[in-house]
């Protein structure tokens, strides 16, 4: 399974896309097991601690590798930025800043999911932020999973653009849901 | 004795030419340095067996230094001059060192640029925002140079032990420090003449000590509670991997604030007010010795007697201790939370919770940590070595020095970076818990036609408001070539290396002219100001030579009050009025020349009162002599 790198200075090539870097298909459902294994694999290779003791022109290499290295797994590893580089890779932007045409029942949805998140944190109620927490995983994983029918199945950017942006709103309930917990524990 | 473990044969002539590298904790208490000798990670002790070397400085009039145990001695006699806990002042601004008059130091206020102030940063905006200073005795010393002092002391120590100069070292720092304080550190290895190979962070240190030892696989928290900072980062291990998940922390919570809740303790139990600088600093010495005393008993007595007379006696219990440090502890506890938040990860997934610290000896610690996370913290490795034993671990495999395993060691920056936008508000450019190393670019544009600069403010921190983060470093981008607004793009890109520390780089894109500029963050210090400060420490090139002439003189000072007191009680008899005031008086002398650290005076005091006790010293000897033809024994002749 684990691909062996061998890689000697002149190979590491930095125009690679981040699939190709870690020597994977450019395709939405990964093997994430497989990803991790393929990163520490690389990592191992570049990581600046192997050069430490190389002159400072050397040093410098492996830290552009690392980083390009960490940049590639940790846009992979998430599924939201790996559909968004995906499609960049498409050639399709996913317009999360300019396309405010999202289905008024998912927006309703995501106001109360909001109003609920503001309530238990002022209520210092954190069995209601772990319910709504769940809640918003469970909404997560089915929008991940129709993301990748859209994605690899289908081809239909268009249609996975949309679901990027709904994808969106739910790092940003997760970030909100964070948050609170903060405000309760202070 | 450190010395004779020199020579081990081979260690110089070895085939694959073995590199000297070690690893250093800078610790706010005390700091340690480590190697790996025989595929075993110890510990490097000086001349008297001790590896623990108190992070106290002490500076003299004459410019001469001494780091240590001996200049702990004196922090009571002369608590100005002598520096202890300067990690805490390291990339800090005055504002941020808190209540100052809790402290006997006279402090610099790196703002109004002082004649007298060898430290002032020339350039106004970094002397705006500069580094705390501390005038002593010796002229106003920055937190950098200080702590240069104590990386010099065990790399002498070092470079003695492995007979040889090293290579490189690996110094530890909290894993919750920011780039300020992570640069003010390599600064002062840089001072000290230190090859750094990596900042280590504490933590991760103590994980490779603790996961290599016990070849542990899974999920561990690090709770490291020091002298002057806490740390916690969670880690997953796995087959010669350590991946730091979360890092989080107080970089300005530590046992000394223990102590510190004792010291207040005893000013409100005596109904004492301000104390001058020797009482505050006697006071807390007795603190910690009670803080300690209450890790393995249930009370502890403190007693003193205050410069005008007063007299402390009071009886701490461990219950009243608790209380009085409950809050601390319970600032431990945000932290834990939020590291395991941002590792996507809960209590029950936490294998193992591995105490590193001094501080967490402390049983109401322990205790805490254990119902935190519901499993008895492993408590069986030295919580004082651990960091530094794991450093020279590190330090040898980044020297290139292959042992046959090799691990991988993934770390996190622990702050968020951002930049200054409109309205104050700061832009996360890099998220905290970023693996490092990792760069991020942001696209701007300029807001007006034909302009041709633009202003950077790059900052630290979680907070929204650009006044609550951490500000790095402002710097201003020219010559973007006129143009109309928002046609001009300029590319900023952070990139954050292994040792955790920014660089920032500006760009303008679009007409193929470039303007880039690197950023250090003003907290730091240039090239050139460590140039300068290297030369000064030349001109003291002569420093360890005077202060152990210094220390041997006040030995010598110290051994002959002892006798000349000792005598004066046995024989009494011997000495008129007249000749008993003079020894007194020149006692007296040499007391205070000690108390005053000037060379020549403690000389001139000793070579007085030598002269002064010469007849004294003779009719003690004709006594002596007469005793012995009464035939009394020999051995009672005997004075110490």
């Amino acid at each position: 399974m684990l691909q062996v790198y061998c890689m000697s200075s002149s190979e590491f090539n930095f125009q690679q896309n981040h699939f190709q870097l870690l020597g994977l298909p450019a395709v939405f459902k990964l093997d994430s097991a497989q990803l991790e294994r393929l990163f520490r694999a690389l990592q191992a290779q570049v990581h600046p601690d192997k050069s430490a003791h190389l002159p400072d022109v050397e040093q410098r290499l492996a830290m552009q590798r690392s980083t390009r290295v960490n940049e590639a797994y940790q846009t992979l590893k998430s599924p939201l930025r790996r559909a968004r580089y995906l499609l960049l890779l498409q050639g399709v932007d996913t317009q999360e800043e300019t396309n405010t045409a999202m289905p008024v029942d998912f927006l309703m949805v995501q106001m109360e999911w909001r109003e609920a998140v503001a309530d238990a944190a002022k209520a210092r109620d954190v069995d209601a932020l772990e319910q709504q927490g769940a809640r918003m995983k469970q909404e997560t994983h089915e929008l991940e999973a129709a993301l990748a029918v859209k994605m690899d199945d289908e081809h239909d950017y268009a249609a996975a653009a949309a679901i990027v942006r709904k994808l969106r709103f739910m790092e940003k309930l997760a970030e909100e849901i964070d948050s609170a917990y903060d405000e309760i524990d202070n | 004795m450190a010395l004779l473990q020199i020579s081990e044969p081979g260690l110089s002539t070895a085939p694959h030419q073995h590199r000297l590298a070690v690893g250093i904790d800078l610790g706010t208490t005390n700091s340690l340095v480590a190697t790996v000798r025989n595929s075993l990670s110890v510990v490097l002790p000086d001349e008297h067996g001790r590896s623990m070397l108190p992070s106290v400085v002490r500076y003299l009039a004459d410019g001469s230094v001494i780091v240590g145990d001996a200049a702990q001695s004196a922090q009571s006699e002369d608590p100005v001059n002598t520096i202890l806990s300067v990690k805490r002042f390291m990339g800090r601004g005055l504002a941020d060192v808190g209540d100052i008059s809790r402290l006997p130091y006279r402090f610099v206020d790196a703002s109004s640029c002082l004649p007298t102030g060898r430290q002032c940063s020339t350039e106004a905006a970094s002397a705006k925002h500069g580094m705390v200073q501390l005038r002593t005795v010796a002229g106003v010393k920055s937190p950098v140079e200080v702590s240069a002092e104590i990386l010099k002391v065990l790399r002498v120590r070092a470079e003695a032990s492995l007979g040889g100069e090293l290579t490189g070292a690996v110094i530890t720092v909290p894993a919750y420090f920011d780039d300020a304080q992570r640069q003010a550190t390599k600064d002062a290895a840089k001072l000290a003449g230190i090859n750094v190979l990596r900042l280590l962070n504490e933590p991760t240190a103590a994980a490779i000590a603790y996961g290599l030892d016990n070849a542990s696989e899974g999920v561990y928290a690090v709770y490291d509670l020091g002298g002057g900072t806490f740390d916690i980062s969670i880690l997953r291990l796995s087959r010669g991997i350590f991946e730091v998940l979360a890092a989080n922390g107080d970089s300005a919570l530590g046992g000394d604030d223990f102590d510190q809740r004792i010291h207040c303790w005893l000013l409100e139990k005596n109904q004492l007010s301000a104390l001058n600088p020797k009482d505050t600093r006697l006071l807390l010495t007795l603190a910690r010795a009670a803080k300690e005393q209450l890790t393995e008993h249930n009370e502890a007595h403190i007693t003193a007697v205050l410069s005008n007379g007063a007299v402390i006696d009071n009886m701490l219990t461990e219950a009243e201790f608790h209380t009085l440090s409950q809050n601390l502890i319970q600032r431990t506890m945000q932290p834990l939370k939020r590291a395991l938040r941002d590792a996507k990860l809960s209590v029950d997934d936490v294998k193992g919770v591995v105490m590193v610290g001094g501080a967490t000896r402390m049983p109401q610690v322990q205790q805490a940590v254990g119902r935190f996370f519901n499993q008895t913290p492993l408590t069986n490795l030295d919580p004082d070595k651990v960091v530094a034993l794991g450093a020279a671990i590190q330090a040898n495999l980044l020297a290139g020095n292959r042992t046959g395993d090799d691990w991988l060691l993934l770390d996190v920056i622990p702050l968020s970076l951002g930049l200054e936008t409109m309205g104050g508000l700061s832009e996360k450019v890099i998220p905290r818990n970023s693996t490092i190393p990792t760069a991020r670019a942001q696209e701007f544009t300029t807001y007006k036609d034909g302009q041709t600069a633009m202003s950077l403010h790059v900052v630290q921190g979680e907070r929204e408001l650009v006044s609550d983060c951490r500000s790095l470093a402002k710097f201003e981008l020219r010559g973007i070539p006129p143009m109309v607004a928002g046609a001009a793009r300029i590319r900023v890109t952070f990139q954050v290396d292994a040792d955790g520390l920014l660089t920032v780089a500006a760009r303008e894109l679009t007409s193929g002219v470039e303007a880039a500029i690197v950023v250090k963050p003003s907290y730091g210090l240039s090239d050139a100001e460590i140039t300068r400060m290297l030369q000064d420490s030349t001109q003291f090139a002569q420093d360890d030579m005077q202060a152990r002439a210094r220390r041997e003189q006040e030995t010598e000072a110290r051994q002959l009050m002892d006798a000349v007191q000792h005598a004066m009680a046995q024989d009494s008899d011997l000495l008129d009025q007249a000749q008993r005031a003079d020894i007194e008086i020149q006692l007296q002398n040499l007391q205070d020349a000690l108390s005053s650290a000037d060379q020549q005076m403690i000389k001139r005091a000793i070579m007085a009162l030598n002269e002064a006790t010469v007849s004294f010293a003779q009719s003690r000897m004709d006594k002596s002599v007469k005793r012995a033809l009464a035939g009394m024994n020999i051995s009672d002749l005997e004075t110490k």
